[in-house]
């Protein structure tokens, strides 16, 4: 199991277009990855799930990977949201 | 004439014929499924259709209006592939043995009842999307065609239930005078449309269907539909409407426009704002940034002091809205006429010279902190900077400097992010602040000169008093030469000013302002335009 905390900087946040871009990079790993924020977790493979947790720009996300290739996915994440959120 | 009250989206006048759109959704049947299997198909196949539609509305919305409308056809396409929600269909095939068609219902019906209650505005307004995406896979699945809306050859007032995102993209703009509808929500698409278009809306209007065809009046500024109005109320807003059509004019014509005189001298016009929803105003009006955010809608009309959060929050959307223009926040400015009961203050002989604003933040620190704190964090958003009030000695600035870095040094310890070199200026508003203005000058990044304390306390005429009126005159030469002090001053130690009371918009001024070299004029949004019109007709040469 690999963890990964990021604040987010994009002031808009995970909300509709960059959630469906952000559920799409993850939907290309094998493992189990989850979305947590303030205390509420979502599968970050479901759009709706992941939107729903309404996270903006300053909130604090943690991302947790379990399973085949976790160590990658964690590294490929996190350059993701470094780029992009 | 008959009188109805709704919700103002978008404010404006419009007169005309009443269209109205009966896009009711149709019940759909739920039956039992003999082969679920058959049902999975059926639904797998509606959905890739109806991402095919959706493809075509994309490509059509970003050539004939623009990128950022198209792309709710792009989320829309990314729900009908959300897990979730194909979950959820399939429960209701597979456990219930329902037909194709109810399971979509059923599923966009549960799962926009989810965003529909959720804290945030924006995501209540998806809760229309799952609605409509669900809809439009019924419509593939039963065959019914989804309503158009009939093209009209006179523009109409456009009534509806609610207007769906694909709907809203399907209208013909031209014939379209504005919007009504029954439900929705401030941030739904109908709403953002009759924006981007600059026309009135009305939600939330329990409107009667039988006003098809009929005569109307829409006030989008008092969210009123007023159908086959009498001959004076029409007249009435005629006139109303002309004179609000010539402001836009001028609006369309002085948007975008430099704040530059004939020969050349630019000053910047920004707006003072007095909660987070006039922003929307600031930048209708064409502000270069807001001059003065005043923070006492923070305080007044609650029962205890605001908390940082809410501080935040408040101070971060208006940065984020102003998308990298300035924002100057002044510090509370309780006290004097404003009265607020939690803050427990004795009763004065004298409150316009008494206990207000950095007075009792001075007394009170821990008032100031939480404030600061919460601006200081909204900087990390933004283009933030603070501004104290009522400031009359050196001594008071220094102190709030010291407060100012101590919670800079709590927010570093506690690594939240914030904006390290944020400005920090005064108000003039004092006849002391003015005689020291050079020295204040050397303490901070800028000064903001309230004309309105400014001319009561320069002139000793208490300006709630109507007898004073005579007495309290804005152009009187003390004030003019407290102006011109207050300016070089600030220049001398290369600090700009700014001016952000009632003074700021007046014209007759324009010209004094400009000569001695004033950096900026913050005025109330509605004037930012009629300024820079004056300031463009201004010729310092002559």
């Amino acid at each position: 199991m690999k963890d990964l905390v990021y604040v987010l900087t994009d002031p808009v946040g995970l909300h509709a277009r960059p959630a469906g871009d952000f559920v799409k990079a993850v939907q290309k790993f094998a493992c189990k990855v989850t979305v947590e924020k303030g205390g509420r977790k979502a599968d970050a493979k479901r759009l709706l799930a992941v939107m729903g947790l309404g996270a903006k720009g300053g909130d604090v996300i943690t991302m947790s990977f379990e399973g085949e290739g976790e160590e990658e996915a964690c590294e490929i994440m996190k350059a993701y949201l470094e780029e992009h959120l | 004439m008959t009188k109805l009250q709704g919700t103002r989206v978008f404010g404006g006048y419009a007169i005309g014929t009443v269209s109205v759109f009966d896009n009711k959704k149709e019940d759909v049947e739920r039956r039992h499924a003999a082969d679920p299997s058959q049902e999975e198909a059926r639904f797998r196949n509606a959905r890739e259709r109806a991402k095919e539609e959706l493809q075509a509305l994309y490509e059509k919305t970003s050539a004939s209006m623009d990128d950022e409308s198209a792309k709710i056809f792009e989320v829309h396409q990314m729900m009908l592939d959300d897990l979730d929600f194909e979950d959820a269909v399939m429960e209701g095939i597979r456990t219930e043995g329902i037909n194709a068609e109810y399971a979509v219902l059923q599923a966009g019906k549960n799962l926009s009842e989810v965003f529909a209650q959720m804290d945030d505005e924006y995501m209540r307004a998806r809760a229309a999307d799952l609605l409509d995406i669900s809809d439009r896979v019924i419509a593939i699945l039963t065959g019914r065609k989804r309503k158009e809306l009939a093209p009209t050859d006179e523009p109409v007032i456009l009534l509806a239930e609610d207007l769906s995102p694909s709907e809203t993209v399907q209208l013909d703009r031209s014939k379209i005078l504005a919007f009504v509808t029954r439900f929705g929500s401030v941030n739904s698409h109908t709403a953002i449309l009759a924006r981007s278009m600059g026309i009135p809306a009305i939600i939330g209007l329990d409107y009667d269907a039988e006003a098809d065809g009929q005569t109307a009046i829409v006030d989008g500024y008092g969210g009123l539909l007023l159908t086959d109005p009498d001959e004076e109320t029409l007249a009435q807003y005629k006139e109303k409407k002309e004179k609000d059509d010539a402001a836009r004019a001028l609006l369309l014509e002085l948007k975008g426009k430099e704040n530059i005189t004939l020969d050349g001298r630019s000053i910047e016009i920004f707006a003072n704002i007095g909660g987070v929803s006039d922003v929307e105003d600031a930048l209708q009006n064409d502000a270069g940034g807001v001059g003065l955010f005043r923070s006492e809608f923070l305080y007044l009309g609650t029962e205890d002091y605001p908390d940082e959060e809410t501080q935040f929050q408040a101070y971060k959307t208006v940065a984020e809205k102003m998308a990298g223009k300035k924002v100057i926040i002044r510090t509370l400015d309780i006290g004097a006429d404003k009265r607020v009961s939690y803050f427990d203050l004795p009763a004065e002989e004298n409150p316009a010279l008494g206990y207000r604003a950095i007075r009792i933040c001075l007394d009170r620190p821990e008032i100031l902190r939480t404030q600061l704190r919460a601006i200081l964090r909204a900087s990390a958003f933004g283009n933030i900077a603070v501004m104290y009030p009522m400031i009359a000695s050196v001594w008071e600035i220094q102190r709030l400097k010291e407060v100012f870095e101590e919670v800079k040094g709590d927010l570093a310890d506690e690594h939240i992010a914030f904006d390290e070199n944020m400005e920090q200026g005064v108000m003039i508003e004092t006849p002391a602040a003015v005689l020291i203005s050079e020295e204040l000058a050397q303490e901070v990044d800028f000064f903001s000169i309230g004309t309105n304390d400014l001319t009561q306390y320069v002139l000793a005429a208490d300006r709630q008093n109507p007898r004073l009126a005579r007495f309290s005159d804005a152009h009187h030469p003390a004030l003019l030469r407290a102006i011109r002090m207050t300016v070089e001053s600030a220049h001398r130690y290369g600090k700009t000013v700014g001016i952000c009371g009632e003074l700021a918009a007046d014209t007759l001024m324009t010209e004094f302002f400009l000569t001695l070299g004033v950096d900026e004029l913050s005025v109330t949004p509605s004037m930012v335009l009629t300024v820079r019109d004056a300031v463009r007709k201004t010729d310092l040469r002559a």
